[in-house]
């Protein structure tokens, strides 16, 4: 394995990591922070992918692809963010409710 | 208890299985390709005279992939109503954390100098890494450094304000339907006229780009701008 490939690796892992945390954390910013590993796995899976080429060059799609995704990334978190913050002045608490109320 | 904490591991024991389940087809993707490949570069490179820009990424983002950065503009603003959708900014209390003479003074030498190397970032953006969404991105920091700093914008910055938040993405849309009269398709620019094209959409990008950051980190709109008429509480700097 190259190290291309061990980046790409690394990259899958990461997203596997932030996903475990998705669901096994029930507080509201550590979910909001485990979707930003996801994301910072596939970016660097990208990243990695952009370095194939035989010469040294980088390919400029998945970088442009990347950073398109960093924009989204960080507005998608900050509204996430900002949702979070109201529902803690409404409610007091950080987690959804678990209740089943009607 | 006991069987809680058995059913609690079984849950967790049984999403290992189904992320491992997903992961693992993801991981030999990853390890069955091939060593080397080429990639679309040559194909940027070939077309890199027309585009406008003489940097790939740039010209990869504004020009032949222009259609997601016009989405991802939209994204942006669309980020912003829903932030600002849920009330009025909340009320900072000062008392507690008074803004230090250190911070004020930092903020007053580095908000100019952030805002002058966003234009540059702006301008360099066509021959090397740069451009709306870097300078943009400092623009954001600038505002958030402001906002720290204690300032409240005046009554009439609102529609101003509000206006400029739509810029980028109007700017943006007007330019890629009126190359359509100039008899291209929707976003395609004339050769000659590309550069141009983009320095003028990745301008109004910049400041729409900043501004939708620093409204999101206020978090709703500012009391001031809703109470703005004569006689209610409305104070100005």
């Amino acid at each position: 394995m190259n190290l291309t490939q061990l980046y790409m690796f690394t990259g899958v892992m990461l997203f596997a990591l932030g996903l475990f945390a998705l669901f096994s954390y029930r507080h509201l910013l550590r979910q909001v922070l485990a979707v930003n590993v996801m994301s910072s796995g596939v970016f660097m899976m990208l990243i990695a992918a952009a370095n194939r080429a035989p010469d040294a060059s980088p390919d400029p799609v998945p970088h442009a692809m990347v950073l398109t995704g960093i924009v989204l990334a960080v507005s998608a978190t900050a509204l996430a963010l900002s949702l979070v913050v109201r529902l803690q002045a409404a409610t007091g608490s950080t987690q959804l409710s678990e209740e089943e109320s009607e | 208890m006991r069987s809680r904490d058995m059913s609690a591991n079984v849950i967790r024991g049984s999403l290992i299985a189904l992320i491992a389940a997903l992961i693992a087809p993801l991981a030999w993707a990853v390890w069955s390709l091939p060593e080397e490949g080429l990639g679309l570069r040559p194909k940027v490179v070939m077309n890199l005279p027309q585009s406008g820009a003489s940097h790939p990424v740039t010209a990869v983002l504004l020009n032949f992939r222009g259609y997601d950065t016009l989405l991802e503009i939209a994204a942006l603003l669309i980020v912003s109503v829903g932030a600002w959708s849920l009330g009025e900014a909340q009320e900072t209390d000062d008392s507690q954390s008074p803004v230090s003479p250190v911070q004020r003074l930092t903020s007053q030498v580095l908000i100019p100098l952030m805002i002058l190397t966003a234009g540059y970032f702006l301008w360099v953006g066509t021959k090397s890494p740069g451009g709306a969404f870097q300078a943009g991105a400092l623009l954001g920091a600038a505002g958030v450094l402001l906002i720290l700093g204690g300032w409240t914008p005046a009554p009439s910055l609102h529609w101003p304000v509000r206006i400029s938040l739509t810029l980028g993405l109007l700017v943006f849309v007007v330019v890629g339907t009126s190359v359509m009269a100039a008899g291209g398709y929707f976003l395609e620019y004339p050769a000659s006229w590309a550069g141009t094209l983009i320095l003028l959409i990745e301008t109004a990008a910049t400041l729409s780009i900043g501004l939708i950051l620093t409204a999101v980190y206020v978090g709703g709109q500012p009391r001031i701008w809703i109470d703005h008429l004569p006689g209610d509480k409305g104070e100005s700097l």
